[in-house]
């Protein structure tokens, strides 16, 4: 990382500028550049293409594969809030399904609440399950959701609130490394079995399932598909940009000196358990999102999105796509997901293998993840550049 | 204690009632002594690594800790900065802070800086970005997340940069520095936190001779302006800077005085200096 002494004081302009000016250190970043312009490019190609072509033509994109990158892009925002803790503040979190869950559920009782009476018993308001558990009326719960913003809101909020509960009672006692993961896991492991249960009120091992409309538009109609995928390519954009910025402020960089030194930098000042506190719980409201953002394309929520494999498999993409880059983890969980819907359709028994061997192989092979690979390719490159112009100091 | 005598003591006319005493954070240091260190004691599982220690420290002062390895020089350090919290005892910050009611960050910000026994620095940051994290503004979330780097604190980080002797490598990311550099750039991060006071933790372990000269220039030009107190092994150094030592013995306070006088001092000879000899 040495440079040579007569281009320092060049660079260190540079460097002054970007420091000085707040958002252009997010918007004049390369690599966000690239990123939305690749994403932008994607999702407007491929929903053109879907909405324009007769199904005959050679561009066409069918409604399948829309709603299956609609999903990758949700899995995408999820691996970005694990990134988010994991990668710049060195938290490992096992149980961010949890939060995704919860975001999922919160969309699904809107998307239940919309059935109404076509639902199979016709109850006007009771969901199917609730009939079927002869329940006379609505858990208080379950009060509000019919309205479309406060669904919207519960799926930030409820994540939020149990990250902040959690992760105050966790880091105030300041539970750190294996401790915090295994709990992570256990709490994602009780809400599972929780949910599982009747008596809860959302529907048991079945979940929530059977959806007809959202504000009122049919979810099987390719527009409506179409326009999920749309907004989830917007809101993981969204997310993107602001997890940069939060990271590249002074904040971001209290974060990793944290991750690095926590003792160093508590005693220089830095509350740092509220740093966390706070990180976490952006990380779990942005899972929440990306939950909520899953659930009408895939159609389905049930307590299996709480089982703690799932959340294994987050950190697995984010640890392929390469922790500490934002574009790394969503990289990764497209590339996983993509790979997992490829394999379990060829032997759905291997997958699990598959899995852990990707597992082992990248943290042994590649650190830094398949964009570690990348960047490290062309930081040589640049290096071997740069020490033919300037003797090296 | 009884009902009478809680009432005695709440109207006691020496004392202002504890709520009427404004806590504006002002360091009253107007009979020079700077830290109070009363009775304190810590014991872990029993064993005593704090045992009815008094100390003072004055006003920009120069103070040097002694003691064999378990004497509590790290513990007593721990205590000031609020990382261990004692059993008994007494530890005020000028006349009117009381330390032991405060967290480890707002220690941190009342100035009491502290530099650990091993080079603890941001490793992944630039030194630059190691200086720039401590400089002294406010650390709350939300000035932090909109902080912008202005010109006056680019000129502080730079005078910083050029007392410790790391300006050529500010660029350079922490954690590739040497040894010695990374001693250098705490107690730079320290000097940027601007503290009244600085512990100083075995700052010249793994030290070349030429690198342990500079130090030691580094801590006397800082003492004056500021309060240092060094914890330092190395007799040779510590004789080079200090002019009062404390030498602590299994938990209190053994002898204090010159470098001389502590060297003359029989039960300091026998306990500490008499091994080394």
């Amino acid at each position: 990382m040495s440079m040579s002494p007569s281009n320092e004081p060049l660079q260190f302009q540079h460097f002054k500028q970007r420091r000085q000016s707040l958002l252009s250190s997010t918007f004049n970043s390369r690599s966000t550049q690239l990123f939305l312009l690749v994403l932008f490019v994607v999702t407007v190609g491929c929903s053109l293409s879907n909405l324009l072509f007769s199904p005959d033509h050679f561009l066409y994109v069918d409604t399948y594969t829309i709603t299956l990158m609609g999903k990758y892009l949700s899995y995408a925002l999820l691996a970005l809030s694990i990134d988010v803790i994991w990668g710049y503040c060195g938290i490992l979190s096992l149980g961010h399904g949890a939060f995704f869950a919860l975001g999922g559920y919160a969309m699904g009782m809107y998307l239940m609440r919309q059935i109404g009476d076509r639902g199979v018993y016709g109850d006007p308001l009771l969901p199917d399950f609730m009939v079927f558990l002869d329940w006379k009326e609505l858990p208080w719960f379950w009060q509000g959701f019919d309205f479309f913003p406060f669904a919207i809101l519960m799926a930030m909020v409820v994540p939020g609130l149990l990250a902040y509960v959690f992760s105050t009672l966790a880091f105030r006692s300041r539970v750190t490394g294996v401790y915090l993961s295994i709990m992570t896991q256990a709490l994602t492991y009780a809400l599972l079995l929780a949910f599982f249960r009747n008596e809860m009120g959302f529907g048991g091992n079945n979940g929530l399932t059977d959806f007809k409309e959202i504000i009122g538009f049919d979810l099987q109609s390719d527009a409506v598909r179409v326009s999920l995928f749309l907004i989830t390519a917007l809101v993981l954009a969204l997310a993107y940009l602001l997890s940069h910025f939060i990271l590249e402020s002074k904040f971001g960089r209290v974060i990793v000196a944290l991750r690095d030194a926590e003792g160093r930098a508590r005693f220089v000042g830095y509350k740092t358990e509220s740093y966390k506190v706070w990180l976490f719980v952006y990380s779990a409201v942005l899972a929440g999102i990306a939950g909520a953002l899953y659930v009408p394309q895939v159609g389905i929520i049930n307590p299996g999105e709480f089982s703690p494999l799932n959340s294994i498999e987050i950190v697995v993409w984010v640890a392929v796509g390469g922790r500490g880059l934002l574009y790394g983890a969503v990289l990764g969980a497209i590339i996983v997901s993509y790979a997992k819907t490829r394999f379990t359709a060829l032997m759905p028994e291997a997958w699990l293998f598959m899995l852990g061997a990707l597992f082992v192989g990248v943290t042994i092979f590649l650190p830094k993840g398949v964009t570690g690979l990348f960047e490290g390719l062309f930081k040589a490159k640049k290096l071997s550049k740069d020490t033919t112009e300037g003797e090296p100091s | 204690m009884s009902a009478l005598e809680q009432f005695r003591e709440l109207m006691r006319r020496d004392r202002v009632f504890e709520f009427l005493v404004e806590d504006n954070e002002i360091i009253d240091v107007s009979h020079k002594v700077i830290l109070y260190i009363e009775g304190l004691s810590v014991s872990f599982d029993g064993f005593k690594a704090l045992n009815d220690l008094n100390l003072y420290v004055n006003d920009g002062e120069l103070r040097c800790l002694i003691g064999a390895n378990g004497a509590g020089k790290t513990t007593l350090m721990d205590v000031i900065t609020g990382k261990t919290r004692p059993d008994s005892g007494k530890v005020f910050f000028g006349q009117r802070v009381d330390l032991l009611k405060r967290t480890e960050a707002e220690i941190a910000m009342l100035g009491i800086g502290r530099k650990f026994q091993k080079p603890t620095v941001f490793e992944f940051h630039s030194v630059f970005d190691n200086i720039e994290l401590a400089l002294k503004t406010s650390k709350d979330m939300l000035p932090t997340l909109f902080s912008r780097t202005t010109d006056a604190q680019m000129d502080r980080i730079d005078e910083v940069l050029k007392t410790i002797g790391l300006k050529e490598h500010r660029m350079q990311l922490a954690g590739a520095l040497s040894h010695g550099q990374k001693q250098w750039l705490e107690i730079g991060m320290l000097l940027a936190s601007g503290p009244r006071v600085m512990l100083v933790d075995e700052p010249v372990a793994g030290m070349t001779a030429q690198e342990t000269e500079r130090t030691a220039e580094l801590l006397t030009a800082l003492a004056g302006e500021r309060t240092v107190i060094v914890v330092e092994h190395d007799m040779e150094f510590v004789r080079s800077i200090a002019k009062t030592v404390t030498v602590l013995h299994q938990g209190s306070v053994l002898a204090e005085g010159t470098m001389n006088e502590v060297q003359e001092n029989a039960a300091v000879r026998e306990v500490y200096l008499g091994e080394e000899q």
